[in-house]
């Protein structure tokens, strides 16, 4: 008891203790924070695994289970934990009755009929996983052709975005010229341009190209380079030391040599930050694909995905195991990129 | 007249021409994917276009079917006096989420931030799981949230009812009422894209700062309001501006949760019938380009009005460093 007290005084009276205290009160906070985040992915994983019958009438289980049965002259009739005298035992309920009372049995014992409250007594449950879901799930839609769709898209869209952003980048970052500065501060300015001021256009034009209901209106404008991209990868090209262009520049080096062999392998983190940011954008756009891709078998995930639920809506079981597969590549490329996010290496590449 | 050869250019002018080359690859995208679908979208919305027949010089009847009753809705106080209520609906849905939103996302993610910013045991997991629902917006997420808020088979309501005792829980994404709180709350589950961008700031508050204000006998609390939230401004001014953009654009979380139900996209009672749902509505299932590049118009120009007016306001509550420096 004294112990206790001094400890209390300890943390309310000294600075060390204010800190304890106040490190334990966010520790509470995060975590109780994170169950909050985490219980939704959690129910999604789950709910990917249940059959429908699971899920009409056990759907908040986290656990994806079936009600333990067990056979009581001739019937299966469900198992509970139930404590009779203050002893624990396996009954199974053989009959409602009313005012929640059930007619428990012994399955060895089947003659002794015991009425209890039902929800007084721990029903007992079996696992009862449906991995056939995901084949279910990915036979019933062109499931590969989505996702070949969306690679294409992800990477070459990649390539020609780090292509043309570290060419532009570099215009940006290492000349000198009247223009270049209000060049730049132009394409800043596009970031807070709201896109459907030119979408219309756009849209008018590929299909005028003819390239409505193709890939290309999604890859195509990535060679163009954007201002997100462009703007980071020229913050982190400014903080490349000067001396290595000239060094570069003496050897006989020109500036597209410089840039190649120079700057773009001291600045291989910005690329892989932007490459990463790119392939989250990418991967879960849904607006663009909507509008230019026109039949199944064109379409991104993302859009077949919408499209899967419009037409399967009731089967929760597949829509939420496709959904489960199609959040799995960012999720891992996550892990595998933790620090690029979590220290901020580079902060301001999210695209809106 | 010949150009000179590049050789015998002065190394200013040669360096200059470099760096032109260099920014070609956005000069070109610039006028083919924006400056020039800018005007295009600008003509348009004078005119009545469906795509298949050249567009029809109308004048201002778009921007007039657009406004028009305006004057007697103020007068007379009857919304159907509107010619276009969808219009004014979409302007108000946008506002609406606007309001409640941006505000609680720019609070939420910045407190997220500072606590995700102290030196507690297994910071980097904590770090690691608020980010997550940001990095996998989109389609899979809000079906999830759809099943989660569905009021007959969803899991929330019947927690609401039997674990917190809520009587009649709200239809969420089925009543006209709730529908905009419920994706309120899908997007501060996925408040982990600001918050990364106040952590970074808040990691890049110089430490002297901090150990000035110690000096100066300032306790926790007085330290976090008078240099963390100063220092952090710029970056709360970044997210807001930004916030706002980004709500004008909202679409694919209303689509996916909406598009298939019974009342249709924008549904319940046009309750979720953000702005720019409705000139996706207008440009892709009307086809009526002339109109949609109106709305594009009139959206670009309320843009342009907050954006201005957020900047404006900024003199009055943004602190940048190298203000202080040129002052002092």
């Amino acid at each position: 008891m004294k112990k206790a007290l001094d400890f209390l005084l300890w943390i309310f009276r000294s600075a060390s203790g204010h800190e304890l205290l106040f490190k334990g009160i966010t520790t509470l906070i995060l975590a109780s924070g994170s169950v909050l985040i985490l219980i939704p992915f959690l129910y999604m994983i789950s709910t990917s695994l249940k059959d429908p019958a699971q899920i009409r009438s056990d759907s908040s289980s986290l656990i994806p289970r079936k009600p333990k049965m067990v056979e009581v002259n001739g019937n299966l009739e469900p198992l509970y934990e139930v404590t009779l005298d203050g002893v624990t035992r396996e009954m199974a309920l053989v009959k409602k009755i009313p005012d929640g009372l059930g007619q428990f049995v012994d399955p060895a014992r089947t003659d002794v009929i015991h009425e209890l409250k039902i929800n007084e007594q721990k029903q007992l449950y079996r696992w009862d996983v449906h991995w056939e879901n995901y084949p279910e799930a990915i036979g019933a839609m062109p499931f590969w052709r989505y996702l070949g769709n969306t690679l294409i898209v992800t990477f070459v869209g990649m390539a020609g975005m780090l292509f043309s952003c570290s060419l532009v980048a570099y215009g940006f970052s290492r000349f000198r010229a009247r223009w270049l500065n209000i060049l730049f501060l132009l394409l800043l300015s596009t970031i807070m341009l709201p896109s459907q001021v030119r979408l219309i256009p756009v849209y008018i034009l590929f299909q005028k190209l003819g390239w409505i209901n193709t890939l290309l209106p999604l890859i195509v404008p990535q060679f163009f380079a954007n201002a997100y991209d462009v703007f980071l990868l020229r913050q982190f090209f400014m903080t490349i030391p000067l001396e290595l262009d000239d060094a570069a520049k003496i050897d006989g080096a020109n500036p597209l040599q410089t840039l190649l062999y120079v700057i773009l392998p001291q600045a291989r983190p910005a690329l892989v930050s932007v490459g990463i940011f790119h392939f989250l954008y990418a991967w879960n756009d849904f607006y663009e694909p909507l509008i230019f891709l026109h039949t199944r078998e064109n379409w991104t995930l993302a859009v077949g995905l919408q499209t899967f639920d419009a037409i399967y809506t009731v089967n929760t079981h597949l829509i939420m195991a496709v959904s489960v597969l199609m959040i799995v590549p960012p999720i891992l490329l996550f892990f595998f990129s933790q620090r690029i996010f979590t220290q901020g290496v580079v902060f301001t590449g999210i695209k809106g | 007249m010949s150009l000179p050869s590049f050789r015998k250019m002065s190394l200013a002018r040669r360096e200059a021409l470099a760096g032109y080359a260099f920014v070609v690859p956005w000069i070109i995208g610039f006028l083919i994917f924006t400056i020039g679908p800018m005007l295009a979208s600008l003509y348009f919305s004078f005119t009545k276009y469906n795509i298949i027949d050249p567009p029809q010089w109308i004048g201002l009847a778009n921007y007039q079917k657009a406004f028009s009753g305006i004057w007697d809705v103020i007068r007379t106080g009857d919304p159907r006096q509107f010619k276009d209520p969808l219009f004014w609906k979409a302007l108000q849905v946008t506002i609406y989420y606007a309001s409640i939103a941006l505000p609680l996302n720019l609070a939420f993610s910045f407190f997220l931030a500072v606590l995700l910013n102290q030196k507690v045991r297994g910071i980097n997991i904590w770090r690691t799981i608020y980010f997550l629902p940001s990095i996998i917006a989109g389609v899979a997420v809000t079906l999830l949230w759809v099943r989660i808020l569905n009021p007959r088979v969803g899991v929330l309501n019947p927690f609401l009812k039997d674990v917190i005792g809520i009587q009649n829980p709200p239809g969420w994404l089925a009543d006209p009422e709730w529908a905009i709180p419920a994706l309120v709350i899908m997007s501060l589950w996925s408040v982990g894209g600001s918050m990364i961008i106040y952590l970074a700031g808040l990691q890049g508050v110089p430490t002297d700062l901090y150990d000035a204000a110690k000096v100066d006998g300032a306790n926790a609390w007085q330290r976090f309001w008078n240099v963390t939230f100063p220092m952090m401004t710029p970056v709360i001014f970044y997210n807001l501006v930004l916030g706002m953009i980004a709500t004008f654009q909202y679409f694919t979380q209303v689509y996916v949760a909406t598009s298939s139900s019974l009342g249709g996209l924008g549904s319940p009672q046009h309750a979720t019938l953000f702005y720019n749902v409705y000139l996706y509505q207008n440009a892709f299932r009307y086809f009526d380009m002339g109109y949609a590049s109106t709305l594009a118009w009139i959206l670009f120009i309320i843009v342009l009005i907050l954006t201005a007016l957020i900047f404006r306001s900024s003199d009055t509550w943004v602190y940048y460093e190298g203000q202080l420096k040129g002052r002092g």
